[in-house]
């Protein structure tokens, strides 16, 4: 397809204060105008877009693909076509596969799986250290030529501070960003729910907050001394913002995300010991919650991600403490935007903001608007549409969501990716 | 996903599972203890067996080491005349990697009507019930930290054998309660049967963060803490919390917070001592003590038979009247 109209949607571009209906121009796979038919434009094919949001394609921060090595639990294919028919053109996979992404042979490995699958762009995240072991820094600069956006250790804190010290000079003597899931393994002690009230009651091993926050602190100090560019993500903890909005005050070059079921969980819903309510870091309390809101609304916290974790149905089928953690998620992020935007006050395009032109600055990619001559990754999505979590409308290999059977509003219609269009 | 709370009954409300004390009543609490106080007075007769579970099969599933608990949930099956497998899988299926799930599956293949599970972990007894075949009850003999019902109702029964009203009762729970399943129900029980106050004293690192929050007051000192006191329980210390930086030494837990002859006397004089066993002498509790006359440790194991037959009778009653 070379040229393409989307008349009629309501425009919402919040990296270039866009929100107005109006018409949208593509041609060669680029946005070639915003509002005004170009003179010479004849639209080969055109979408109606009338009550819906035509919005750039979102970027996610952290999917995990589980491909290569746990294809039991998904694969490269069915968790882009997932994301792709969710709305998310872009998505980062953490470095923990089997094999580990610590080498440019497995970077490449996904990215030729990727091409393949033909649907959301994938930016994987380098390993920081060897097989994820945080003993040798693995080699940044070949896995970036490969293809990786950034480097993390997650889910392995690294313990031993003079290799995390190393790492993020290395990382920063080449402009790379190290993303940190803020997580002192010591206290952190096995546990699988937050340390409160129901861990009091169900006899749980508990995750004091002081794991995230010992953590958070312990690499800002390494951030001043090595002046490494670290993006935090998932953060659980009300402290976790003030502690994010200090290291900004002081120019810093932090940035923060927080997973999307953390704006909507609290340890309060783990009454039943319901696996699928198992993830890392753990659902806090109503003061967390809270905190993590105020942080998106301020801009301390900059972006959410879904922080998609597919899994079989084996892995969440058990004693609580031996199921694994994560939630299937991917499919929800659009709806809980919505809900987010309704219940706390924010504008549409705030709400977007945090999965397109904030992702995106993050990782400094250029994805995330609908600048003229950028490349035409756009979502068109119908606010009212409500739909029901089930096996009809879930792509995802993993249905590990709390959601199932719920019925959710906001629904992707039509997902353009590089100028084609995809009917979701 | 069902509460726990109401997992336990079915849909006549009536006692299916028994899983935790919370979520139980003051009522049911106390039918269980009226039934057993029927049971152990006719435990002095000589013929010992009643046929009220006669063609019953029970499976005692024990993912954990137990000898207690198994040989009284073995003994009341017994009694009441069912038929009883006992499977030690700490040794068997699971760790040929076997699922928990697959485990129950075969065992239901072979038409179980009701489980006993002890299990390492927290919730598998939520778990198990969850996922049974419909008819097939679930008592849970132990879950990790969690919950141990059938121990507390004992430790019940023993204290309204000694002093009747729970509602004039200041009751001590002392040593290890975060790490105590027997802490967790027992205060729960205690809470039920309107205890007018349920103490716990321990250090800190023995106790959950927010210890308060499941209605007890907090005491780090025995000798504060024992005064007025009607009830002592004390809690079996395990050795590896010395290894895992809770405690320096057995020998200073023991001077801090093991109960002595002296500290006991600053308890009320008819005070009675409990102790779930296994007891570790000399570490929280003076032999003086276990073997001394305000200790009940014995009867309680005596009294666990009748109230697990109670339990085991109640429960299978409530299965039979279910419609399949």
């Amino acid at each position: 397809m070379s040229t393409l109209v989307i008349t009629g949607g309501r425009l919402i571009d919040p990296a270039n204060n866009i929100d107005q209906v109006g018409d949208l121009y593509i041609k060669d796979r680029r946005i070639i105008s915003r509002f005004n038919r170009p003179s010479d434009f004849s639209a080969e094919h055109t979408i109606d877009a009338k009550d819906h949001i035509v919005c750039p394609g979102f970027i996610d921060l952290s999917a995990h693909l589980r491909e290569p090595g746990q294809t039991q639990k998904a694969t490269i294919l069915s968790e882009t076509t997932a994301a792709l028919n969710s709305g998310i053109t872009t998505l980062c996979c953490p470095p923990d596969s089997l094999p580990i992404n610590d080498t440019p042979a497995v970077t490449e490995f996904i990215l030729d799986k990727v091409e393949h699958a033909n649907a959301a762009t994938v930016l994987p995240i380098g390993a920081l250290t060897q097989g994820l072991e945080g003993v040798k820094l693995s080699a940044m600069v070949a896995l970036q030529k490969a293809g990786c956006i950034a480097f993390s250790n997650d889910p392995n804190p690294i313990k031993n501070t003079l290799v995390l010290r190393r790492a993020l000079e290395y990382a920063a003597s080449h402009d790379l960003c190290v993303i940190i899931r803020p997580e002192d393994p010591w206290l952190q002690n096995q546990g699988c729910i937050h340390e409160g009230f129901q861990a009091s009651r169900f006899g749980l091993q508990g995750i004091p907050k002081a794991s995230e926050i010992i953590a958070i602190q312990q690499s800002l100090t390494l951030c001043e001394l090595t002046g490494c560019r670290i993006h935090f993500t998932q953060l659980s903890c009300h402290e976790s913002v003030a502690l994010i909005k200090a290291a900004k005050q002081k120019k810093l070059p932090v940035t923060a995300d927080v997973a999307m079921h953390h704006l909507f969980f609290t340890e309060d819903a783990l009454n039943t010991f319901d696996s699928t309510l198992h993830v890392r870091p753990p659902f806090r309390t109503k003061y967390d919650r809270q905190g993590l809101i105020e942080g998106l609304k301020t801009g301390v916290i900059d972006a959410i991600c879904s922080a998609h974790q597919p899994h079989d149905a084996d892995a969440k089928l058990g004693a609580f403490p031996s199921t694994e953690p994560g939630i299937s998620s991917l499919e929800t992020l659009l709806p809980l935007v919505l809900k987010l935007v309704t219940e706390h006050d924010l504008s549409l395009s705030q709400g977007l903001a945090f999965i397109t032109q904030n992702a995106a600055a993050i990782l400094n990619i250029q994805e995330g608007n609908l600048a003229i001559g950028s490349i035409a990754d756009i979502c068109i999505f119908n606010p009212e549409q409500r739909w029901t979590v089930n096996e009809q409308n879930w792509l995802s290999q993993g249905r590990n969501t709390p959601f199932w059977g719920q019925t959710l509003q906001g629904k992707t219609t039509q997902v353009i990716k590089s100028g084609t269009v995809i009917n979701a | 996903m069902t509460k726990p709370d109401s997992l336990q009954f079915n849909s006549n409300h009536q006692l299916q599972h028994l899983l935790s004390i919370e979520g139980l009543n003051q009522a049911l609490l106390t039918e269980i203890m009226d039934n057993a106080e029927s049971f152990a007075s006719l435990a002095n007769q000589p013929v010992k067996k009643y046929p009220i579970l006669r063609g019953k099969t029970i499976v005692n599933l024990f993912f954990e080491n137990s000898t207690r608990t198994r040989t009284t949930f073995e003994l009341a099956a017994k009694r009441l005349s069912a038929d009883v497998i006992n499977m030690n899988i700490a040794t068997s299926a699971t760790s040929k990697g076997e699922s928990l799930l697959d485990t129950i599956r075969n065992l239901e293949a072979m038409h179980v009507d009701m489980f006993v599970i002890r299990h390492a972990l927290s919730g598998a007894a939520h778990f198990i019930a969850q996922n049974v075949a419909p008819g097939i009850s679930v008592i849970n003999a132990g879950d990790g930290n969690h919950a141990h019902p059938t121990q507390a109702l004992l430790d019940m029964f023993t204290i309204r054998r000694h002093k009747k009203d729970f509602a004039s009762l200041r009751v001590a729970i002392i040593g290890d309660i975060l790490h105590s399943r027997v802490a967790r129900s027992q205060i729960q029980a205690l809470s039920i049967l309107g205890a007018k106050e349920i103490r716990v004293i321990a250090p800190k690192t023995l106790l959950p963060v927010e210890v308060t929050s499941l209605g007890v007051t907090v005491s780090h000192n025995l000798e504060e803490g024992l005064q007025d006191i009607d009830v002592v329980i004390m809690l079996r210390l395990q050795k590896e919390r010395m290894s895992g930086a809770l405690l320096p030494s057995e020998s200073e837990y023991f001077s801090n917070f093991g109960l002595t002859p002296e500290k006991l006397a600053i308890a009320k004089p008819d005070a009675i001592v409990m102790h779930p066993g296994p007891i570790n002498r000399g570490v929280e509790i003076a032999s003086e003590v276990a073997d001394g006359p305000q200790s009940v440790i014995l009867q309680q194991v005596s009294y666990g038979i009748a109230v697990r037959m109670a339990i085991m009778s109640l429960i299978m009653q409530a299965s039979d009247r279910q419609p399949s």
